[in-house]
């Protein structure tokens, strides 16, 4: 069966294709724009990217959840229009950067710790001193004194703590070595912070999915994923202990309250970390995530569907978030990044 | 008088008989349980939207794989049209018309290409075509599957075209045909059964590879136009489906591997069909 | 047939217009032929290229000591190869112990001793699964046979635990559970290949033994066998070969974890899995130099695999000679 194709051909065919496509739509051609990067919003930006169809017919934003690294290392390199991260760039990898870009905070989430523990449903509470001993592999038992004494009604059993963490460079992993970094020196002289670092132990999948996946078929494991993730899968998830002294469950008001602080004092370039953050309710472990724009876009319909995205995601956008658990931007940061859209040119 | 076999030779016959069946047999339930598994499984969660419809964001129920099933089919044809033309003629080369140290060079350097692990040559493509492209794309997986087609089809070209009998190549000779009718006429039909049903296992086997559309084709969720755009891929989409934590996208996993299995027997019961026989009754 | 499409100014009628054409057919074949076999090099060529010059970073910051050593920190671009290397070892090695015996035996079976009917039929259903794709492996590794080795075969190998090979805290995700996914993925290919092989050893040999009285076994083992045995050889070779580069259904089953552990209930992590979850993020840099390298020392493993069975290949073709 020999097949005549010429590139001639290949050309004509997909001028056809093309040209099928736009017969069908009838409002102006059909732009896709790709942008690669966490997992942890993955949820929240594929709703998004969905629901803005209805909102600008013509745009095709695909969405590839493959980690922030590669969401970073992608944008910056040109490959895909835009990127997606929890954890900032680097100054480093600002400076390295080929393409630059500009940051814009796009919601609230939190990172919980979520285990797989059978026979225990209920919330265990965390001491930043646990997480931290729990992953640096000094804490290899789910009834060690350092869980067991401030969960004493809950039944821990007496056996070994899996860990699991990402395969992938994540953002998700920046957030969760931040905390441990801030709350264990041990820790940040360790492993420190980073999309990827040296895990003393543990199994390893790739983005928050995989790790929800692995948490779910390990029986006695703990993994850290997106609140979402935990969520949505019925996994049971953990109190984590504030600077305040409290132990709080990562929810809209706790991860908002941990926002607070910055959204008053919010960098220019929208970069900070809120881990760990002061407030009786705040969840110690939230963040930030950012879409990464390229500060220039050559293709002007690109720019027109990406600007409009970004003021449609900062305001009607934000009525989606709750109900996945997301927590809204607040209202000044907000007002900031609008002026920094102007920035795009 | 005459001499009998003895008993220990009988035994022996008898033993390695039974232990060689049993090992078939092994291999053979193995097989019977992941197509029957897959079958069963991918079978009860296939439905019409998983046909037509579009994934939906991730998190929620339903939505499809249609981009991806058209995705796979695009990115095979232009793997085939890389693959399958480099491979075959340079195996009528070899087998034809070589001389012995480059032939030895040959099929070194294409035993050293079918080497290469495939996440390696994934990540040479995303080198040599999508940074250069500055973006990920159809063209970019289809090269990427169609290099790994190469040495099989060389192998296989080789192989089946130097099992044709001396007799054949000489007859036609002799009756005045050149060299190159000879060949293509007389001697690549003659192994027509063997080659086909190679090309066919050769396209099966790259039809699931996910390594190499990891850094090449990405994946897409929507429509791909062309060849230069991203496009999701059936094999790429099981991966991520199955290590995800939804049910949801687990039975969809299950049904895209139901898909992709009946794409590939079909490709191989086709090869099958047009050569209208068995390859292995060929032999005896 | 070629000859029709060169219309020249050169003589067209009679007998040299006849021998032009022929010429030209026979030039054309040739050279397209030739060239693909060039286009061959070329593309390898380029593979070895983007390579080296990519990896040379990382070569130049560790040298050898990338390969011996076991520290893969990315945070602070310190890289070891050394549990990538071994996890691909093991795993390979492991799939081979299983599926070659298993392979071989049922290609004496199908080809030598199992009637004709059964043989093609069988052969078919196992030709058909040399097809199923890679990632379909990983999806029944992930639900069936990790939790299968869980619950079945783990107790039974427990009881082996005074081996190092078997000691240790079991998760399911293993050096273990990659090595059986793999050589489910790598039987069915020597099988085929092998069948093939024996199948092409001539009649003539067969009908003769069992004319001299040897029974059907003996025929097998010492008449067929020496001749396929190259051919079979090469199938097994070409399984490692496959086994080594096996990325998806690895990195599904095997942990993702860089130890070293001489158990193979421990988590691990092989070469191909590392670069696959790893080479998104990673910008131009030591991070991605390693990375590369690391594709390489798996290209140099096959490469050596490769040349070893070549040796071998030649060694028996003059026994059996």
């Amino acid at each position: 069966m020999k097949i005549g194709f010429t590139v001639g051909g290949l050309q004509r065919c997909s001028v056809s294709i093309a040209a099928a496509a736009v017969l069908c739509v009838s409002a102006h051609a059909q732009i896709l724009i790709n942008g690669a990067g966490a997992t942890f919003p993955a949820p929240i930006y594929t709703k998004w990217f969905s629901e803005f169809r209805s909102v600008d017919s013509s745009a095709n934003i695909n969405y590839q959840a493959v980690g922030s690294g590669s969401g970073i290392n992608q944008v910056t390199n040109g490959t895909v229009d835009f990127g997606a991260t929890d954890g900032p760039m680097t100054d480093k990898q600002i400076a390295d950067a080929k393409i630059k870009v500009l940051h814009f905070p796009t919601v609230l989430g939190a990172v919980v710790p979520t285990y797989n523990i059978p026979g225990v449903t209920g919330e265990i509470k965390f001491t930043p001193e646990a997480l931290a001993g729990i992953y640096l592999g000094k804490i290899t038992k789910w009834d060690d004194p350092a869980i067991a004494s401030v969960n004493k009604d809950l039944k821990l059993p007496s056996e070994n703590i899996t860990t699991v963490h990402r395969a992938d460079g994540s953002g998700t992993t920046y957030v969760w070595t931040d905390y441990l970094s801030a709350v264990s020196p041990e820790w940040k002289a360790g492993p420190g912070t980073g999309t990827s670092v040296k895990w003393p132990n543990g199994l390893a999948s790739k983005g928050n999915d995989g790790v929800t996946g692995l948490v779910k078929n390990q029986k006695f494991s703990i993994g850290y994923v997106e609140l979402v993730y935990a969520a949505k899968n019925k996994l049971p998830y953990g109190r984590v202990k504030n600077s305040a002294g409290n132990f709080v469950l990562a929810d809209l008001h706790s991860v908002t309250e941990a926002a607070a602080g910055a959204a008053k004092s919010m960098p220019a370039d929208f970069r900070v970390s809120i881990v760990n953050a002061p407030g009786k309710g705040a969840y110690p472990i939230s963040t930030f995530t950012w879409l990464l724009i390229p500060e220039t876009i050559s293709d002007a319909q690109k720019k027109q569907v990406l600007v409009g995205f970004l003021k449609w995601a900062l305001t009607k956008g934000q009525d989606y978030v709750e109900a996945l658990d997301y927590a809204r931007l607040p209202k000044e940061v907000i007002a900031k990044e609008m002026k920094e859209i102007s920035l795009i040119k | 008088m005459v001499q009998t076999i003895s008993i220990t030779r009988k035994i022996t016959n008898v033993v390695m008989l039974t232990v060689t069946g049993l090992l078939t047999l092994i291999v053979v339930s193995v097989l019977f349980f992941i197509l029957g598994y897959l079958l069963w499984h991918g079978g009860s969660s296939l439905s019409l939207q998983f046909f037509t419809q579009l994934p939906k964001p991730t998190g929620e129920t339903g939505g499809g794989m249609a981009n991806a099933i058209v995705g796979s089919g695009k990115i095979l044809l232009l793997a085939s049209l890389i693959g399958v033309p480099i491979g075959f003629l340079a195996g009528v080369y070899l087998a034809e018309y070589s001389g012995k140290s480059f032939a030895f060079l040959i099929r070194y350097v294409t035993d050293l290409l079918n080497g290469v692990p495939s996440i390696v040559i994934g990540i040479v493509a995303y080198a040599l075509v999508v940074r250069p492209m500055k973006h990920f794309s159809t063209l970019a997986g289809g090269l990427a599957l169609g290099i790994m087609m190469i040495p099989i089809a060389v192998r296989t070209t080789e192989e089946f075209l130097l099992s044709v009998p001396k007799s054949l190549r000489e007859g036609s000779l002799a009756l005045g045909a050149t060299k190159s009718r000879t060949i293509f006429t007389v001697v690549v039909p003659a192994a027509m059964a063997g080659l086909t049903s190679g090309m066919m296992l050769n396209l099966a086997r790259v039809a699931g590879e996910t390594a190499p559309l990891l850094f090449t084709a990405l994946g897409n969720m929507f429509w791909s136009q062309g060849w230069l755009q991203p496009s999701a891929a059936l094999p790429v989409m099981i991966y991520q489906y199955a290590i995800s934590p939804y049910d949801d996208w687990h039975q969809q996993a299950w049904a895209a591997g139901f898909v992709l299995l009946a794409l590939v027997l079909t490709i191989n019961i086709t090869a099958r069909l047009i050569i209208g026989r068995n390859p292995g009754s060929s032999r005896r | 047939m070629a000859s029709s499409t060169f219309i020249h100014s050169a003589p067209q009628t009679g007998v040299r217009g006849f021998l032009r054409r022929i010429k030209l057919g026979e030039h054309f074949s040739l050279l397209i032929t030739f060239a693909a076999t060039v286009t061959i090099l070329i593309i390898v060529g380029l593979l070895i290229y983007e390579l080296a010059s990519n990896s040379g970073e990382a070569f130049h910051k560790f040298g050898w000591k990338f390969i011996t050593t076991s520290d893969w920190d990315p945070n602070n671009d310190v890289f070891g190869a050394l549990p990538f290397i071994y996890g691909t070892c093991v795993t390979s090695f492991l799939a081979l112990l299983i599926a070659v015996p298993t392979g071989v035996g049922a290609a004496l079976f199908l080809s030598e001793l199992a009637p004709p009917v059964i043989s093609n039929a069988l052969t078919f259903l196992i030709e058909l699964l040399a097809a199923v794709p890679s990632v379909i492996y990983g999806l029944l590794g992930i639900f069936v046979l990790v939790p299968f080795i869980q619950d079945h075969l783990y107790p039974v190998l427990k009881q082996f635990s005074f081996l190092p090979l078997f000691q240790g805290q079991f998760y399911g995700v293993s050096f273990l559970s990659a090595g059986i996914v793999l050589s489910v993925m790598v039987v069915p290919f020597i099988i085929s290949v092998s069948r093939e092989v024996l199948l092409a050893v001539s009649t003539d040999q067969r009908e003769a033994a069992l004319a001299l009285g040897a029974t059907k076994w003996e025929t097998t083992i010492q008449i067929v066998m020496p001749n396929a045995s190259t051919g079979i050889l090469g199938s097994i070779f070409l399984g490692l070969a496959r086994a080594l580069g096996e990325t998806m259904a690895v990195t599904m089953v095997i942990g993702n974890t860089p130890k070293i552990s001489a158990s193979l209930f421990s988590p691990g992590y092989s070469i191909a899995s590392v670069i696959a979850n790893e080479f998104g993020e990673a910008s131009p840099g030591l991070h991605l130099s390693s990375l590369i390298l690391l594709g390489l020392v798996l290209f140099g493993l096959t490469i050596v695999i490769n040349a070893i069975a070549r040796v071998f290949i030649m060694a028996t073709a003059q026994k059996g000679a």
